[in-house]
């Protein structure tokens, strides 16, 4: 990923877009922590909210007519939030310390003329930027068209308190001016760099500037330039003419306007965002109960409680969709926006620690982010680029992924593939493909489907085991992703292309995005068109709560079907408020299993807390990952293909890894005896006889630390062959170690009966080369 | 890269195949392009290196970690 697509990536998140009231806001004031602060009583920090972007808050705060409030999107689900009250209610409360740091000087001088808003706000902008300002009053004070403006709000003490600033900025102040002449212009030209005149506080009629047709003076807007070089004006046109926030803006637009003349720089450039704007940030109103404003008790001004209580109903506007529906994206503290720079700052890192290798390969890949996301933000796209990237680079943490290919590889070798016409036949019309991980988990309802499809089908159906090559896919192995779908096709031209029928969603994903010639169908379409088979089903747990795998997002139609086979059976259904194509992933998807199983787990116990009823998935490993975490989850197979030796299937638990591996092994075992009355290659190996006995924290242990008994099997046929092992001088264990492929495993054995008793096992690995 | 990874209790453990107490003593390992030394316990006669459950779930799967996102 290069500079330019990180920009144009982050740029469809909108997180970070301002929310409409300081999009509204001629100058931008952060209304929404502003409101967050009187919300909780922080009078002190609301304050300096209003400082950060408002000259003169202790003024404008109590005479803003808020021009904000007809874009609050609370106005939208009662009244807009009283901003502008609050304002007032705020800088009623005194003001905390404040020191003002002005720039070294400039060396320029600027004449202010007029102490209205626009004049104040050009002398307090202009000075702490290093310029020498003169004001210019006709009167004997400053401030007094202000106090004339709002007399019911604004004091005398008021206006001197909040102006005395000016004077720590030496800002000169001189009264008694006569101001509205063209020798004062002139006089002002000669003796400063440039003038500014406040159109709020004083008529000007008598200047010699360009009038526009309506009998004003010709200001350009926003840039505030008047007619003539060096002199800038503003304070009357449109809004500003009634609006103290505007002119306020109009003073800011020219002091901005006159640094940059005076800096010799573009007066233009950059100034887009200058006064209210559009904004793009998406704010859902989806459970959003109306509530009205808080009418003062006394008059027209918000008491603090009142002034809490109104606060209080701020949304706080956000977008964070795809932050509320996952997980993921919720654990890693941030938002899409800040992740795209991790993971580009994590690609371009040349020393140092790559933080974001966890977040990279913790994401699901399941899009939901990208479904509910006002821009089609796709964080899976941009996971599955980095760990593509990361595995072309040489990157990849070998402990992501390893096992999860590794039992790709196993799914895939000679020892648990397979395809094959049924048994008696020589060509086929379809094919049924259980996928790797249904063989895993319920390896004898792989049995009876493919009994059933045979005995239902026309034109012969024959069997493939293996995998589809999604951990691959997921793991960012393009190149092995690219050679297991190779070696999947040509067994499939081998077996004269027959339509391939997939009971797992992943495979079909797989198939439909990178092989579309095959015409892969989903099981269920099939099961739909054959018909399902005869038999009661046990109604008695109530509803269940469909869960539609991650990857059917895309496939409304396999979602449908499911849907309607349920409903055949007889068994009551309920929808998630997450599901079809808002579906969430169970967990296991993209190899998040495999990178971080703790927010696997998190995942998983989240989604099942969706419901209270048992969950029906139709996907093998959403079924085990779901269990895996104690929700009840049945299979639709069990539904349809019920297992009369599983007395409760939603609550059967989630087989092992090992389990998972010997299921594979006796299914073709099985198969290939019961079918074609063949010894599979690898009915068993020498070591895979050797007896081990574990208690069950022993076995779940290892299971958590994805050790195999093979792999055990594998150390002990070793410290056999070998002799060496440690000896432990109390307990007398044994402890032997071999290295079989790039991982040690450690076991900690004694001897019972004719096998072994297991009483620990782990591996790391580093690789000790010796003393 | 040296960290206090022995405990008396380690020492436990002897070699079966060659009959002896181990040593501690510096040992080589590698992961992902680095080599470095850390005192393990080794058996003095063969130079076999016990690896105790401590050490590789803890300071190991550490420096595993660390060198992974390096």
């Amino acid at each position: 990923m290069d500079q330019q697509s990180l920009r144009e990536l982050e740029k469809r998140c909108i997180q970070e877009q301002p929310p409409e009231c300081v999009a509204a806001c001629p100058i931008h004031v952060d209304a929404r922590a502003f409101v967050g602060h009187m919300q909780n009583g922080a009078w002190d920090r609301a304050w300096k909210v209003l400082r950060a972007t408002m000259p003169f808050p202790g003024i404008l705060g109590r005479i803003c007519d808020g021009p904000c409030l007809a874009r609050c999107k609370r106005g939208q689900a009662g009244d807009p939030i009283q901003i502008h009250r609050l304002e007032a209610v705020c800088v009623a409360h005194p003001a905390p310390r404040h020191r003002v740091m002005p720039l070294p000087s400039k060396g320029l001088s600027v004449a202010v003329a007029g102490s209205g808003l626009s004049s104040l706000t050009v002398a307090w902008d202009l000075s702490r930027k290093g310029y020498a300002v003169t004001l210019f009053e006709p009167g004997d004070r400053i401030g007094q068209t202000l106090i004339s403006l709002a007399p019911e709000k604004i004091s005398r003490e008021i206006v001197e308190g909040e102006t005395a600033i000016l004077e720590s900025l030496k800002v000169v102040v001189k009264t008694n001016v006569r101001i509205d002449t063209n020798d004062f212009i002139d006089d002002c030209l000669d003796h400063f760099d440039a003038l500014y005149l406040g159109l709020d506080a004083i008529a000007g009629d008598a200047w010699n500037l360009d009038w526009d047709a309506g009998g004003a003076i010709a200001v350009t807007p926003k840039l505030q330039t008047t007619g003539m070089d060096r002199v800038f004006a503003g304070g009357t046109h449109g809004d500003a003419s009634v609006s103290p926030v505007w002119r306020c803006v109009q003073g800011r637009w020219a002091a901005t306007s006159l640094d940059r003349m005076l800096q010799k720089v573009s007066m233009t450039a950059g100034r887009e965002k200058e006064g209210p704007h559009a904004t793009r940030l998406y704010t859902s109103m989806d459970n959003v109960e109306p509530a009205p404003m808080v009418v003062p008790k006394v008059g027209d001004h918000y008491s603090d409680e009142e002034a809490r209580k109104e606060a209080a109903r701020c949304l706080a506007c956000e977008c964070l969709e795809c932050v509320k529906v996952c997980r993921y994206l919720e654990a890693f503290g941030g938002y899409p926006k800040t992740y795209a720079r991790e993971i580009y700052n994590n690609a371009a890192i040349v020393m140092g620690e790559r933080k974001a290798n966890r977040l990279i390969n913790s994401c699901s890949l399941c899009g939901l982010c990208e479904a509910v996301c006002p821009n089609d933000f796709a964080m899976q796209d941009l996971c599955l680029e980095a760990r593509r990237d990361m595995v072309a680079r040489g990157k990849m943490p070998p402990s992501a992924h390893d096992f999860a290919l590794q039992d790709m590889a196993f799914a895939n070798s000679d020892r648990f593939a397979l395809a094959r016409h049924a048994p008696g036949t020589a060509a086929s019309s379809h094919l049924f493909f259980p996928g790797c991980q249904l063989c895993a988990s319920s390896p004898r309802q792989v049995t009876q489907v493919y009994d059933y499809l045979r005995e239902k089908m026309t034109g012969g159906v024959a069997l493939m085991l293996g995998c589809c090559g999604a951990p691959a896919h997921w793991a960012g192995q393009a190149a092995l992703f690219s050679e297991e779908l190779a070696r999947w096709e040509a067994q499939w031209i081998g077996l004269g292309r027959p339509k391939p029928i997939m009971a797992c969603s992943t495979c079909l994903r797989v198939f439909k995005d990178q092989l579309p010639e095959a015409g892969a169908v989903s099981l269920w379409e099939v099961l739909e068109t054959t018909g399902i088979p005869d038999g009661d089903v046990d109604l008695s747990n109530g509803p269940l709560a469909v869960h539609d795998p991650c990857t059917t997002r895309g496939e409304p139609a396999v979602q449908a079907v499911v849907r309607r086979l349920l409903d055949q059976t007889g068994v009551p259904i309920e929808e998630l408020t997450l599901g079809r194509d808002k579906t969430e992933c169970c967990g296991f998807g993209g190899l998040m299993q495999a990178a971080n199983p703790e927010l696997s787990r998190e995942v998983a116990d989240r989604r099942g807390k969706l419901s209270g009823s048992d969950f029906v998935a139709y996907c093998a490993m959403c079924r085990d990952n779901l269990a895996a975490v104690g929700k009840r989850t049945l299979h639709l197979l069990d539904l349809l293909f019920p297992d009369p030796q599983v007395a409760d299937p939603a609550g059967r638990p989630r087989p092992g890894w090992s389990r998972r591996r010997e299921n594979r092994l006796r299914l073709k075992a099985e198969l290939c005896r019961s079918l074609w009355d063949e010894k599979s290659v690898d009915d068993r190996c020498d070591h895979e006889a050797i007896e081990l006995h574990m208690d069950a924290d022993v076995e779940a242990l290892l299971d958590s630390r994805r050790i195999l008994k093979e792999d055990i099997r594998l150390v002990i046929a070793h410290a056999q062959a070998d002799g060496s092992r440690f000896r432990h001088k109390k307990s007398g264990h044994f402890l032997a170690v071999f290295r079989p492929y790039h991982a040690t495993f450690w076991f900690e054995y004694t001897p019972e009966g004719d096998g072994f008793r297991v009483h620990n096992a782990y591996a790391h690995r580093m690789e000790v080369l010796g003393p | 890269m040296k960290y206090d990874n022995v405990q008396p209790e380690d020492l436990n453990w002897r070699c079966e195949r060659c009959d002896c107490d181990l040593v501690v003593g510096p040992v080589a390992a590698t992961y992902m392009n680095n080599r470095f030394s850390t005192e393990l316990p080794y058996c003095p006669m063969c130079k076999a290196v016990l690896i105790v459950e401590r050490v590789a779930m803890g300071k190991m799967a550490e420096v595993e970690q660390i060198l992974e996102d390096k």
